[in-house]
């Protein structure tokens, strides 16, 4: 485990971050337009045009852009200094670099123009402009190269090391990949069957039912994607950065294992209302779901009982006061730290989300937002947003600039969010449906109820903002004008036990992928041949925006 | 492979509170046949208007006092704008749109679907709070979408010919397996803790290919 930083791979890595960030602060923007219009305060640019315009931009920037470049760079940063060695097919990280980088600037073209006002879900038959179809496959291709490389290095290393075993950040990292590629297997087929070939006018209707279908194959998997590699820091950065030890090396791996299982065969739940789909089929992916908490609880305990191995070490002895021994002023930690805590809430209120019978007290109400904004919107968005303050300085060389900012800004965060999605939580429940640029009905009295609820959540998305633009403002200052320094080393926790709990069938990459793959099939072959085989009607374009 | 005995407790502990979700939602399945609206019927979005059902939407109420609810979902609005149902008995919602998708809910209960241009959604509920209620299209539609509303009356309404609702046909049929015939039960959840009504009764609605 080398500190010692390899050039191409350091470039690679931070050109990806950097796209990242920028992405995140154009999407920050959107987010604090949108919560201010949402409490109806009178803006000067507000129409409805311009919202739904802005709730797609940000849609897409922030869980598609900022998420996956951040993965990309991240990736990188953890083969090279995991393995010990660089990455190899270097022309092709580039090429899929600019790949990605290409369809992201097409997609945004076609949104900030006002082609594409059709929100991240995208469905059919609202039609963008081919361009936005094109560039979101465009980011999909150049994130398969990223997967390749990454796997084509891990296999040339496992060649120089026989007998060693994959180290555990890069194990996270080989199960990002196994998701995210048997996830975009579904969002391919319909882009590049059904999307581009409509868009363009080579097909005159689509089938809308098979559209969510396939784009529910990958929504919900997305999910894990993003999660999986905050889990990689949490288990590995995270404990090392609070002075102590993983404490459990096999329990990490057989939950990022659960995951390539668990991740895919559960779309449905995101369909649950939907017609056109068997009450059977929604029950089999609800079933799959409540699986998938399992590993996040395995997960909870680890993670926590490596921050109190940090506490004793450092000489706390009560039962609680290894809390007050964690660096709780280093953003790095204290980052995780909140975002670990508001996922706690965030996943009770997944298992709702997907419970059968209580989903339709809740679904497409503000509460869905309030749900997502603690687990990617938090959980991964802030673990991404502190484990910058630690790479940039060790990528860059250079001091990281404005660090009281970056000292507040997860606080800001948390705090921003809880008013945000607690807010956005009960007006849910009282029925207040999301993504509306105006919820007053006419001044319906029931939607009266909903008038305090959007005034907090617009002082949230006020307070995160700010938290966002300090972000932003101490990336910029240090890949500017930072003090040069000799960048620290990067160094992952050691596990408490040693090799002590070896389970090698969890290092089984190729065996997992298939077992993966065949729940995939079961989940989703036999649905998709009953939905073709009945008669259905296509639908032509629309573009009411 | 070596686990700490805390951690194995809190594995068990996390499990058991899994089997704990699963065992409530396979309750209210199979024991009080609630289930979402899953109705499997297709329909084309270009004929919706000039159908014979779709085209002329509305409430029909049966002799037995029930009654079905046929509605037309388009950007920016629902027909009819004004529902009037009756209290205390079982409505079918029968819905689609001719455009994009939209989606219907009846704020503060549990009716809620997608309404998916090409499909027919459908799902059976029962009011047991008279007074008004909003519905709302929950699925972004275009830049009309937060206008997208309607009103639904749910009042007593004197008994047709029939024995009062409730006592009718609906309980006989509770024992019916919802999965096959993609039936929803709806309660209005909000309104009172009565919880949702388990019956999983067909409508009479004519031209129906279910599945």
């Amino acid at each position: 485990m080398s500190g010692s930083v390899r050039d191409g791979g350091r470039k690679l890595a931070l050109a990806n971050l950097w796209v990242a960030i920028g992405a995140f602060a154009v999407a920050s923007g959107m987010a604090f337009m949108q919560s201010l219009s949402r409490a109806n305060l009178d803006l000067p640019f507000r129409s409805a045009s311009v919202y739904y315009m802005s709730v797609t931009a940000h849609g897409v920037l922030m869980a598609i852009v900022f998420t996956t470049f951040f993965i990309m760079g991240f990736g990188y940063v953890v083969a090279e200094r995991a393995l010990g060695r660089s990455i190899v097919l270097k022309k092709l990280a580039w090429a899929s670099w600019w790949v990605a980088l290409l369809g992201t600037a097409m997609a945004a073209w076609a949104i900030l123009w006002g082609e594409a006002s059709v929100l991240y879900t995208f469905y059919p038959p609202l039609m963008a402009h081919p361009l936005f179809y094109i560039g979101a496959a465009l980011v999909i291709v150049g994130s398969w190269g990223w997967c390749w490389v990454m796997a084509r290095t891990w296999m040339v290393w496992k060649r120089e090391n026989p007998g060693v075993r994959t180290p555990l950040p890069v194990h996270g990292m080989l199960a990002t990949i196994i998701v995210w590629v048997l996830a975009t297997i579904g969002v391919a087929a319909e882009v590049l069957i059904l999307l581009i070939p409509w868009s363009l006018g080579i097909v005159d209707t689509i089938d809308p039912m098979l559209a969510r279908i396939l784009f529910w194959w990958f929504g919900h998997p997305l999910v894990y994607f993003w999660l999986l590699p905050a889990y990689v820091i949490w288990y590995t950065i995270t404990p090392r950065i609070a002075g102590g030890k993983l404490f459990s090396d096999p329990l990490a791996r057989l939950a990022f294992v659960l995951f390539i299982l668990l991740s895919t065969p559960v779309g449905f739940h995101h369909q649950l209302v939907d017609p056109g789909v068997s009450a059977g089929w929604k029950l089999f992916h609800t079933f799959n779901t409540q699986l998938i908490l399992f590993p996040s609880f395995v997960t909870a305990f680890t993670v926590i009982a490596s921050f109190e191995v940090a506490g004793r070490m450092k000489g706390a002895r009560g039962l609680l006061n290894w809390l007050e021994e964690l660096p709780w002023g280093d953003p790095a930690f204290s980052s995780v730290a909140l975002a670990m805590l508001m996922f706690a809430v965030g996943g009770f209120g997944g298992a709702i989300n997907a419970a059968y019978g209580m989903n339709a007290m809740v679904h497409n109400t503000a509460w869905i937002q309030g749900h997502f904004h603690l687990t990617v919107g938090t959980a991964v968005a802030l673990t991404f947003m502190g484990t910058s303050y630690y790479l940039m300085p060790r990528l860059t060389g250079r001091e990281l600039e404005l660090s009281l900012l970056a000292r507040i800004q997860p606080y800001l965060w948390f705090g921003g969010m809880l008013l945000f999605s607690i807010a956005n939580h009960l007006t849910g429940l009282a029925g207040m449906p999301r993504r509306v640029y105006d919820a007053s009905y006419g001044g319906s009295e029931i939607a009266q109820q909903w008038v305090a609820g959007t005034g907090i959540s617009a002082v949230g998305g006020i307070l995160l903002f700010i938290s966002a633009a300090c972000y932003v403002a101490v990336m910029l200052g240090t890949g500017l004008a930072g003090r040069r320094i000799d960048p620290e080393p990067i160094e992952f926790a050691e596990p408490l036990q040693g090799e002590n709990g070896r389970a090698p069938i969890l290092d089984r990459f190729g065996l997992w992928f298939i077992v993966a793959a065949i729940l995939v099939a079961a989940a989703y072959a036999w649905p998709i041949a009953e939905h073709l085989s009945m008669e259905r009607f296509g639908s032509p374009g629309f573009q009411p925006f | 492979m070596h686990v700490d005995l805390y951690e194995k407790i809190w594995m068990y502990a996390a499990a058991g509170i899994i089997l704990v979700f699963l065992a409530s939602m396979g309750y209210t399945t199979l024991g009080r046949a609630m289930q979402p609206p899953s109705h499997i019927e297709t329909i084309d979005p270009a004929s919706v208007r000039t159908d014979p059902e779709f085209g002329s939407p509305g409430v029909t109420i049966h002799e037995d006092g029930t009654a079905t609810v046929v509605i037309q979902a388009f950007m920016f609005a629902f027909l009819p704008l004004e529902i009037r149902v009756p209290r205390g008995r079982d409505v079918t919602f029968r819905m689609t749109s001719p455009d994009v998708i939209h989606g219907f809910q009846i704020v503060q209960t549990n009716g809620n679907t997608m309404v998916v241009p090409g499909y027919v959604s459908q799902f059976t509920t029962r009011f047991d709070r008279a007074g008004e209620y909003l519905i709302v299209c929950n699925e972004y539609c275009g830049v009309g979408h937060h206008v997208m509303s309607a009103t639904l009356i749910v009042e007593d309404m004197p008994a047709t010919s029939e024995a009062p609702a409730g006592a009718g046909e609906a309980p006989a049929r509770t024992g019916e397996t919802p999965a096959e015939t993609g039936e929803t039960s709806a309660g209005t959840g909000a309104s009172a803790g009565t919880g949702a009504s388990t019956e999983t009764g067909e409508s009479a609605a004519g031209t129906e290919r279910d599945r």
